[in-house]
């Protein structure tokens, strides 16, 4: 009889063990979750708990019309991080990327899952799908369509994550002209809660943070309008930016490398859609808290916003209109011109319409005609 | 549902087309108009030249005369603050100048936030200030036409959104932005058809009286 060299871990506590990750470290990851999610400090040890004890749950990851920088962002967060690991002892029982399964043996593990794991499933989705109007064919797996796989996948599952701007609100397959017909997870789904964790890509920890809110509480994190995160969402780049000082004293860099840019002061000339951009890069920060655009001297682009590939140049202030305003100036301008042009013409006619048939009259005249 | 993003988008795309060309083709016709029309011939010699008193009358009538500034303090002192007020949000903040360059290509130097947040706040209370006494004054509310209401409002409404913006009183941002946005564009749209037309009319007007004098040969 075969005997397993390790036991298969049951918990996440037995799974970290297994995996080395000390308590310490272990209970760091729960204080930074506890003050990421905005709760007290006090919560550090329940999320622990809950942790310790929670149940690998089944989690199967879709990726549609994507570039896989959603799956690239998190696991090439630093390694071996306890986020790592937490993705690790998800059950992850389906992600074409990462698995080792191809085919029709890829494709029976989801369904295999789907069926053990009915009504408790979460379903991650990256990347947008070609919606219901348009050619099915733009997009497949194993020869099923985005669409029909997201509804066959979703119906038994407990609530859904939509991670990166793509998955969330349509991202780079629904910029204009989207010539896929591509929507966003939550324009097909609306029998099922729908957690949005945009980001292009997102920032990893926020993806683990909801996953270990899932894990402690059962319950889904609140969101704000876009469905998206509270805890990781709530604020924009602009309030939580270390550059803001400058931005309130009007102090501009107004090119990449004048003494402006040097000295670090504020991008909102260069682009920076910070004001408008809810997410946690100023305080969460990139690759293990080493750094974020606007540490690095670049404008944040907005990527964690709708339509923020449509949202005017990269590079133009967030106050600049989108669009062709030079051509239509020019254009309104000629018109202006024609029509006042005419409009006086009209006037001088009128003039001299009224000169011409003045009649002089003496007072005897008027005097007959009374 | 429109998303306050998608608001947003709609006010900094389509929507401030659509404001910019009525604006332009407006101010255009309505000026056009005034200047193709001409005057009829004037026969009499004239004493002087016309463009260096005309110019002089311009910058001259800034100053209000003392009888006016006696019999009406009030307007001179609250109309003056708020007219440059105005001029120096619009003009000189950095976000505004952005636009601009981005719209006509032209740019220039603008002004520390805190110092357009300051006159900001001095406008809005001139405006505010300047309806009340509009409302209580009883010759003044006499003489006031919906049309004066209607232009006081279009007006005030750019300077308390974008104050409420810049202090992003109101959430998210982009919906407080947007409605700014929209705000400008009504005042856009609205000026060549209504008494705004003053801000380029009035330079002309006074021009006019100038270069008058200059021809008469009297004092300008």
């Amino acid at each position: 009889m075969a005997v397993p060299i390790r036991p298969q871990p049951r918990t996440l506590g037995d799974s970290l063990r297994q995996n080395g990750v000390s308590r310490r470290g272990f209970l760091k990851f729960c204080a930074a979750t506890a003050s990421m999610m905005a709760l007290p400090p006090s919560m550090a040890p329940a999320i622990a708990a809950a942790l310790e004890q929670a149940r690998r749950p089944s989690v199967i990851w879709l990726s549609f019309q994507e570039c896989t920088g959603c799956t690239e962002s998190l696991t090439r967060s630093f390694s071996p991080t306890v986020e790592n690991l937490i993705l690790d002892i998800i059950s992850l029982d389906y992600h074409h990327t990462l698995q080792a399964a191809a085919g029709d043996a890829a494709e029976h593990a989801r369904e295999q899952a789907m069926h053990e794991n009915a009504g408790n499933y979460l379903v991650v989705v990256d990347g947008s799908l070609p919606g219901p109007g348009s050619n099915p064919g733009f997009s497949t797996i194993a020869g099923v369509s985005n669409l029909q796989m997201l509804q066959e996948t979703v119906a038994g599952a407990a609530a859904v994550v939509a991670v990166g701007t793509c998955a969330a609100f349509g991202g780079l397959p629904k910029a204009a002209p989207n010539p896929s017909g591509a929507v966003a997870v939550s324009d097909i789904i609306k029998d099922k809660p729908v957690i949005n964790v945009s980001g292009c890509p997102p920032v990893p920890m926020v993806i683990t943070g909801v996953l270990a809110q899932y894990l402690t509480f059962g319950t889904l994190p609140e969101l704000d309008a876009y469905n998206r995160p509270m805890a990781f969402f709530g604020q924009s780049i602009h309030d939580r930016c270390y550059r803001r000082p400058f931005y309130d004293k009007g102090l501009f860099a107004e090119t990449f490398d004048d003494e402006g840019a040097r000295k670090g002061w504020c991008l909102y000339r260069l682009g920076c859609k910070g004001p408008m951009t809810y997410n946690a890069c100023a305080t969460m920060k990139w690759n293990g808290g080493t750094s974020w655009p606007v540490e690095s001297g670049h404008p944040c682009l907005g990527c964690s916003e709708p339509d923020f590939w449509d949202a005017g140049g990269f590079y133009n202030a967030m106050s600049v209109p989108v669009g062709d305003s030079g051509n239509v100036l020019l254009a309104a301008g000629a018109g202006g011109l024609a029509l006042g042009v005419g409009a006086s013409l009209l006037g001088r006619h009128k003039r001299a319409a009224a000169k011409a048939g003045h009649e002089t009259v003496t007072a005897d005249e008027l005097e007959q005609k009374l | 549902m429109m998303s306050s993003m998608d608001f947003l988008l709609f006010t900094k795309g389509p929507l401030f087309q659509v404001a910019i060309a009525i604006f332009v083709l407006g101010i255009l016709i309505r000026l056009v108009e005034i200047f193709a029309l001409g005057r009829s011939r004037n026969f009499a010699e004239p004493r002087g030249g016309q463009v260096i008193p005309g110019l002089k009358t311009v910058y001259k009538r800034f100053n209000p005369d003392p009888g006016t500034f006696r019999r009406a303090p009030f307007d001179v002192v609250v109309g003056t603050v708020w007219h440059i007020g105005f001029i120096v949000a619009l003009l000189l903040f950095i976000p505004h100048v952005e636009v601009i360059k981005a719209t006509v290509g032209l740019a220039w130097p603008g002004l520390p936030n805190p110092v357009v947040d300051a006159v900001t706040a001095i406008t809005l209370l001139g405006l505010i200030a300047a309806l009340i006494h509009r409302l209580t004054h009883p010759v003044k509310r006499f003489l006031s036409t919906p049309e004066d209401y209607v232009i006081w409002a279009v007006t005030f409404l750019p300077v308390l959104t974008g104050y409420i913006a810049y202090h992003r009183l109101v959430n998210p941002y982009p919906l407080a932005l947007g409605v700014h946005i929209l705000t400008a564009e009504i005042f856009l749209i609205v000026l060549p058809f209504t008494k705004l037309t003053h801000i380029f009319t009035a330079v002309v007007a006074r021009w006019f009286n100038g270069a008058n004098f200059g021809r008469k040969g009297v004092q300008s």
